[in-house]
């Protein structure tokens, strides 16, 4: 299946990343040859078939709920100190709102 | 034999005879990891103070008969995915470089709590993504057996590590086969526990519905030790599991014989290595010595698990990876405009080619208007999947056993420029993580050019159990040599 620049660019943007007009061009051909293997799918019978998301022990799906309820958790000067850019109570981002 | 040398089940009998002393077998450890690592590059970096620290204390509980658990003292690595406190941790990308968690994983609190010595962080492919371990952005990793090879991925540093004695044991983690293609490529034993069974906490995430921590050591005994001190409960993950944890080790040398095996047609067709299916076939005839029946099954959907999970996982990946935007941790590029242009600049740069590759793929399949057509229809056929395995059990097999990887080892450079071929490391190992079971890679054999080969074990749910007895039984039965690779002696 073919995808063409204009496909890959947008879907950088909505990826947030920017690629440089060559990963474009190499982009386009390698989705475009594993969308061909993935293509496949499109031959399998999954009429009434319910989709997995979940794989675990869907019977402890109720029990494993709990309160919702407030507890201890990081602490903010720990959880900031991993930031590139703070200032001691938030983290620090270019003008969003002129 | 250096207690070092031995197999983590076995230094854990002469820890608790006395026989060797947690400080010696570190000290050996870290020896040999000066001597050889320059050459494998299995540990992006090592904790030494922390682990002499942990291995004096072990020391003195050993002296004092007193163990935390049979682990105590025992040198472990941990794949660079795993939060370890104030101990930088990449995933091996170049976008977390610099990062020191906050914060213990639940697993990596697990270990601590059972006495091990945290040896250090190994290496991986970025994010977990990759069968090579090439798509380090810090290089890759050697096969022990040959360093010309890969060790396979996404979890080869923690492989490697195991396979050259530079650790008994390590924590890696599986999401298509990231713990049991790398075992099987170096020789060593790897286990993905079932989806649920240990706490992702604290694990840098890939495709959450996939992704399991598990343990990988010489020997089976070792990876059941292992098992049982990172398996449970945790408050902090809500998709594990309230079962109690069994005490794998106790088991493990119950006969297996009553126990039936399936061997699925479909894993051994067409791409799969003549001398691979030899030795699995010499691994399912050993078991059968052992009393274990032996009967063909099928598994009809199989084929279509690969282009499944690569639609699930890049999915899942996309948005997990959405997190990484050079505003709360890791990598911030210098950017002067917008924060558009700061997220979109910061992930062009923090990002490797794979890791991209698949956040385009997974941002496709979820776009609009493809919803339905990939990612939903993907999990659909993950249903279909589940149902292969789930009929095979009711029909009273209580395994699988297959091929872990097509192959043995390959050279570095040989698949990482075709994702295609790489993907397909991965034809036999992806349908496990799908179905969310339980899967052990156990070595079966070597090639004539002397490149280890391994068998992968596929058990019902929360049935880790038999699967680690299967798994010893065959190594008890085939009784491969215990020679580590020529590189460790000479």
């Amino acid at each position: 299946m073919a995808i063409d620049r204009s496909t890959v660019r947008h879907v950088a943007r909505l990826a947030r990343l920017a690629l440089t007009e060559a990963e474009e061009e190499r982009t386009a051909a390698q989705l475009g040859h594993v969308l061909e293997y993935i293509e496949r799918l499109k031959a399998v019978d999954v009429s009434g078939v319910e989709p997995l998301s979940f794989a675990g022990d869907a019977s402890e799906a109720e029990s494993v709920m709990r309160d919702d309820a407030v507890r201890p958790g990081l602490r903010r000067e720990d959880v900031l100190a991993a930031a590139p850019e703070q200032d001691g109570s938030a983290f620090v981002v270019p003008r969003i709102i002129e | 034999m250096t207690p070092s040398l031995l197999p983590l089940g076995q230094l854990s009998r002469a820890l608790e005879r006395g026989e060797a002393r947690p400080g010696e077998v570190l000290e050996d450890c870290l020896a040999r990891t000066a001597r050889l690592d320059g050459k494998l590059h299995a540990f992006l970096r090592l904790t030494e103070a922390q682990a002499r620290a942990a291995a004096r204390a072990a020391d003195d509980r050993r002296a004092r008969k007193a163990p935390l658990s049979p682990l105590d003292g025992v040198p472990v690595g941990l794949k660079d995915l795993l939060c370890q406190e104030g101990v930088e941790t990449t995933a091996g990308s170049r976008i977390l470089a610099g990062y020191r968690p906050p914060y213990d994983a639940t697993v990596v609190r697990k270990l601590r709590e059972a006495g091990a010595v945290l040896f250090g962080k190994t290496n991986m492919d970025e994010f977990a993504m990759g069968s090579s371990t090439e798509n380090s952005a810090y290089g890759p990793t050697r096969n022990p057996w040959d360093l010309e090879r890969a060790p396979g991925g996404s979890s080869g540093g923690s492989a490697a590590a195991v396979a050259a004695r530079l650790v008994p044991g390590a924590l890696g983690t599986d999401t298509g086969g990231s713990i049991r293609q790398p075992a099987s490529l170096v020789g060593v034993v790897g286990m993905k526990p079932t989806y649920g069974r240990v706490s992702r906490y604290g694990v840098v995430a890939f495709a959450s519905s996939l992704d399991q921590v598990g343990p990988l050591a010489q020997d089976v005994r070792g990876v059941a030790l292992l098992l049982r001190a990172i398996a449970g409960r945790d408050p902090n993950d809500q998709t594990s599991s309230l079962r109690p944890v069994p005490d794998y080790d106790a088991e493990l040398e119950k006969p297996v014989r009553g126990l039936t095996i399936g061997v699925p047609k479909e894993y051994f067709g067409e791409g799969l290595d003549p001398a691979v299916e030899k030795s699995v076939r010499a691994g399912v005839a050993a078991l059968e010595r052992e009393g274990v029946s032996v009967r063909p099954i099928s598994l009809p959907n199989s084929p279509h698990a690969i282009a499944a999970y690569y639609l699930v996982a890049t999915a899942e990946a996309s948005s997990n990876l959405a997190r990484y935007d050079g505003v709360r941790y890791g990598y911030r590029a210098q950017a002067g405009g917008s924060l558009l242009e700061l997220y979109e600049k910061t992930r062009a740069e923090g990002f490797g080619t794979e890791v991209k590759r698949r956040i385009l793929l997974g941002t496709y399949a979820l776009s609009a208007g493809y919803y339905d057509a990939y990612y939903l229809r993907a999990q659909k056929v993950r249903t279909l999947i589940r149902r292969d395995f789930d009929q095979a059990f009711a029909s009273g097999v209580d395994a699988v056993a297959s091929p872990t990887s097509p192959w043995a080892a390959f050279r570095l450079g040989e698949k990482v420029d075709d994702p295609l071929a790489m993907y397909l490391n991965d034809i036999y190992t992806v349908p496990v993580n799908l179905a969310g079971l339980p899967g052990i890679s156990v070595p079966s054999g070597f090639t004539q050019g002397g490149l280890p080969i391994g068998m992968q074990l596929i058990g019902r749910p929360f049935e880790e159990g038999t699967l680690l007895r299967l798994a010893r039984a065959t190594e008890r039965a085939l009784a491969l040599p215990q020679r580590p690779p020529p590189l460790v002696t000479t």
